[in-house]
């Protein structure tokens, strides 16, 4: 694919990711705000697979070596630590056995 | 791996997220979700790994051990009260991650002149200034949850022109770069620039708004991700950090609705820098004095009520005081009083903060009252009783238009028969703004740490 085609095709993927990312989340309680903000938060992690490539891909001396492992140090913790953290805070809503009658 | 083999596992990634993102907005699936959007970038990792084909793979393997380490680490060892902060830290680092590749990216790309195009020279221009403005407004936001550095806005005259004008030196420079100067000092600039802007955007937020500001630099981050996709030609960096983006971006205009106030607002508002003519009606009104009782005193008020309400705050959070509230209200359900809970949508420092801490306790959903369906009850309620809120039942958002939270839809407390506040002392809130209901003649203050009161309490409507 030439590169003119290339960026035409991401811009599309880009535009259709907006609307679907305003989509998808539309109708979401004010309880999961939170839970919502600490996953999506996970989920821009990905940015570690670009880190990746560049330490791994990178052939250019000690420069993109030192940046590309930083990137990927920080990626890193964005990842698992996003997914931890939104991990542990919908711990709390387990589904719990009904409310006990009041005359116990 | 082929390039077309591993774009389509990145589309399988892409999938998972999406999932996620819809399970995440349903309680009952949302653990699932976050799970499933796990697994997805697991496999993009591996994905990612094979691609590389095992060069620098030690390299690759002490980074991602160090980084997910200390993330695992930082993520576990926290405690739930400093969960907002946390994500704060984790979102900054993502954003960093988006710079520095950008920086990267140019330097594989330069020397020669003339070989990157001028897209590629606009996305790391772009990835590099959001990424840098989202570090560093993170690390602020983090720092003032931490209570590092003060939580109050730091304002001087002149601000957000001086704010404006780093913002448009940055825009100017990265033009220059795309343009065809193309310089790496020039993209350090630019980052230095957005880095300084992060810091001096954040510094002059009340540390109250920091959920909406950290909602915003997540959206800020996804979008970095998103451009950071265009110079690595890689799509599930696009979609991912668009979706990120997008939805981020959804979610901040949210959580500012349940404030009632503007995104405008919340970032030029300086909120909670007190106005004199607020300070000089406040100075005005608090005529009254503040009532202090003792938990006996509470606990024949609670004993003999027909309805109380608990109305639980960042203090309740503090105290880890919500297993305590919740024997309490058994306690007093066993003596057939009527018990719910008032959850304002901003309570705490997240919006849900408080649905979460509540859950802990196995309180039932059920006794949960949203604000709307909280209010209308408070005037066939005995005792509201105030666990460690302060701004969120504050009548100088309904009455007082100097009030810096004028306008913001509270719970409606004073319209019960009595309210009881528990409260550390006399200081004001996380926004520092004075409260006339301490004044109240409705009101008694029963002054401790808030788990200290409640078991107290507990003790006290035990004997009765």
């Amino acid at each position: 694919m030439s590169h003119n085609m290339l960026l035409v095709f991401e811009v599309t993927i880009l535009v259709l990711a907006i609307f679907l990312g305003f989509e998808v989340i539309s109708k979401v309680p004010t309880l999961l705000h939170t839970p919502l903000m600490s996953g999506t938060n996970a989920i821009h992690g990905i940015v570690v697979v670009g880190a990746m490539l560049v330490l791994g891909l990178g052939h250019k001396g000690p420069f993109m070596w030192i940046v590309g492992f930083l990137a990927v140090v920080l990626g890193s913790a964005n990842v698992v630590g996003g997914f931890v953290v939104t991990d542990r805070m919908l711990e709390m809503f387990k589904k719990r056995e009904p409310p006990k009658p009041k005359d116990e | 791996m082929g390039t077309n083999v591993s774009n389509l596992l990145y589309l399988i990634t892409i999938v998972t997220f999406i999932l996620a993102l819809r399970y995440l907005s349903n309680p009952a699936h949302a653990r699932r979700g976050n799970q499933i959007g796990a697994v997805g970038m697991l496999l993009a990792i591996v994905v990612t790994w094979v691609k590389t084909g095992g060069t620098s793979w030690w390299a690759l393997a002490v980074a991602m051990l160090i980084g997910g380490g200390f993330g695992a680490f930082a993520a576990r060892r926290v405690k739930m009260t400093a969960i907002p902060q946390m994500v704060a830290l984790f979102n900054g680092v993502g954003g960093g991650a988006a710079t520095l590749i950008a920086l990267a990216e140019l330097h594989r790309l330069l020397p020669p002149p003339g070989k990157p195009t001028l897209d590629i020279l606009i996305a790391i221009a772009l990835s590099g200034l959001i990424g840098a403005i989202s570090f560093t407004g993170s690390l602020i936001a983090f720092a003032k949850l931490q209570e590092l550095i003060k939580g109050r806005p730091i304002t001087y005259p002149g601000q957000k022109i001086v704010n404006l004008a780093v913002l448009a030196a940055c825009v100017g420079l990265g033009a220059a770069l795309a343009a065809g100067v193309q310089d790496q000092w020039l993209l350090w600039a630019v980052v230095a620039g957005g880095a300084l802007f992060g810091v001096m955007f954040v510094l002059p937020i009340g540390g109250a708004d920091m959920p909406v500001v950290i909602s915003l630099l997540n959206a800020f981050t996804g979008l970095a991700v998103a451009v950071g996709g265009f110079e690595l030609e890689n799509n599930v960096l696009i979609v991912s950090g668009m979706l990120v983006g997008a939805s981020g971006t959804l979610l901040t205009l949210k959580m500012g609705a349940a404030m009632n106030r503007s995104i405008a607002n919340v970032l030029f508002g300086a909120f909670g820098q007190v106005s004199e003519g607020a300070a000089a009606i406040a100075a005005g009104s608090d005529g009254g004095t503040v009532r202090s009782a003792s938990a006996e005193d509470v606990a024949v008020m609670l004993a003999y009520a027909h309805k109380v309400v608990f109305v639980p705050g960042y203090g309740l959070a503090v105290a880890q005081a919500q297993h305590d509230v919740r024997q309490l209200a058994d306690l007093l359900e066993a003596k057939g009083v009527e018990v719910t809970y008032a959850i304002h949508p901003v309570a705490g420092r997240m919006p849900g903060h408080m649905n979460v801490l509540l859950a802990e306790a196995n309180v039932p959903y059920t006794q949960l009252k949203e604000m709307d369906d909280a209010n209308p009850e408070f005037s066939r309620t005995d005792v509201a009783v105030v666990v460690g809120a302060n701004d969120v039942v504050n009548p100088d958002a309904r009455n007082n238009p100097g009030s810096p939270i004028y306008g913001m839809p509270i719970l409606n407390v004073d319209d019960a028969q009595a309210v009881v506040v528990l409260k550390r002392s006399m200081n004001p809130g996380f926004a520092g703004i004075e409260n006339p209901l301490f004044y109240n003649p409705k009101t008694v203050m029963l002054f401790g740490d808030a788990k200290e009161s409640i078991t107290k309490l507990i003790q006290d409507v035990k004997t009765l």
